[in-house]
């Protein structure tokens, strides 16, 4: 199993690395695919198999495939010719350090028993959650907990797809005067 | 070695990733795919989260998550291809005219 963990942790965290350092943004894609695989893996490891298909189908498939779309439509040519600014970089660079240190001081500070966050109170501190759903592998207890526990976040989410719908229309569709002024420069 | 802290670990590596792109790049679409990484790193924990608490909550969160960001996608990247309709460039040193 361990060794799985690592596999999989690696397959996650270096393709992850890779898209934000390499400076073809096609080539960072696919590695951000590469990075969603090793996710859905993980996923399998914490037995949620139906997520860990979802994974795929949608970020994999349907979000990465979306903004390769966008790239290819766009045709960057100046592959960012500049380097990053110098004080930019060290202040990236330095972030990274400090929330990686952070990160390893609080959680692998007991070599990674998790002695620290499952001392953690399980029960929720606010009066609606205190009937936690019980965890299963099936497909029908996500449907039974999204139509019942989470009904109106399920119906706003619903309307939130709605108006996303709606924005990226009006965003795409060409404005009246912009298509007046087109044409007009085309006459002339 | 399967502890909760083990999965929280890879996924705060990620969110650090993530962080550490949008902050280094100056492609708008890179800094996007930073963004979608961090959102994946929270998804990883509430998973872990999920699984070792032995509750489904965590897992049914997932799904908004999910939604949210194709929501943000769709809407990002509509507006990144009118800018660069706009001003030719997807570089952020160039859409600057708000500085000045």
């Amino acid at each position: 199993m361990d060794i799985f963990f690592i596999l999989f942790a690696l397959l996650t965290v270096v393709p992850a690395f890779l898209m934000v350092v390499t400076p073809n943004p096609v080539a960072g894609a696919v590695f951000l695919i590469l990075s969603f695989i090793g996710m859905a893996c993980l996923f399998v490891l914490l037995e949620a198999f139906f997520l860990a298909v979802l994974q795929i189908l949608v970020y994999a498939g349907a979000i990465m495939v979306l903004f390769l779309f966008i790239i290819m439509l766009l045709d960057v040519r100046e592959v960012e010719k500049l380097r990053p600014n110098t004080v930019t970089a060290a202040a990236a660079g330095v972030s990274l350090l400090l929330l990686v240190l952070g990160l390893i001081a609080v959680l692998a500070g007991d070599g990674l028993s998790g002695q620290l966050l499952s001392a953690l109170p399980a029960v929720p501190d606010y009066p609606a959650a205190d009937e936690p759903l019980g965890l299963a592998q099936k497909v029908k207890a996500y449907g039974y907990g999204l139509f019942t526990k989470y009904m109106l976040p399920f119906q706003l989410t619903g309307i939130l797809l709605l108006i996303a719908m709606i924005g990226v229309i009006v965003l795409s569709k060409k404005r009246a005067a912009e298509e007046g002024a087109e044409s007009a420069g085309a006459d002339s | 070695m399967l502890s909760l802290n083990a999965f929280l670990l890879v996924s705060g590596l990620l969110f650090a990733i993530g962080f550490f792109g949008v902050l280094l790049r100056r492609n708008t679409l890179v800094i996007f795919m930073s963004l979608e990484l961090m959102l994946n790193a929270a998804i990883l924990a509430l998973v872990a989260f999920s699984r070792f608490n032995g509750i489904m909550d965590g897992n049914l969160f997932v799904f908004f998550i999910i939604t949210v960001a194709a929501a943000e996608i769709a809407v990002g990247l509509a507006i990144i291809v009118a800018l660069f309709r706009k001003r030719q460039t997807v570089m952020v040193e160039q859409l600057n005219s708000l500085r000045h």
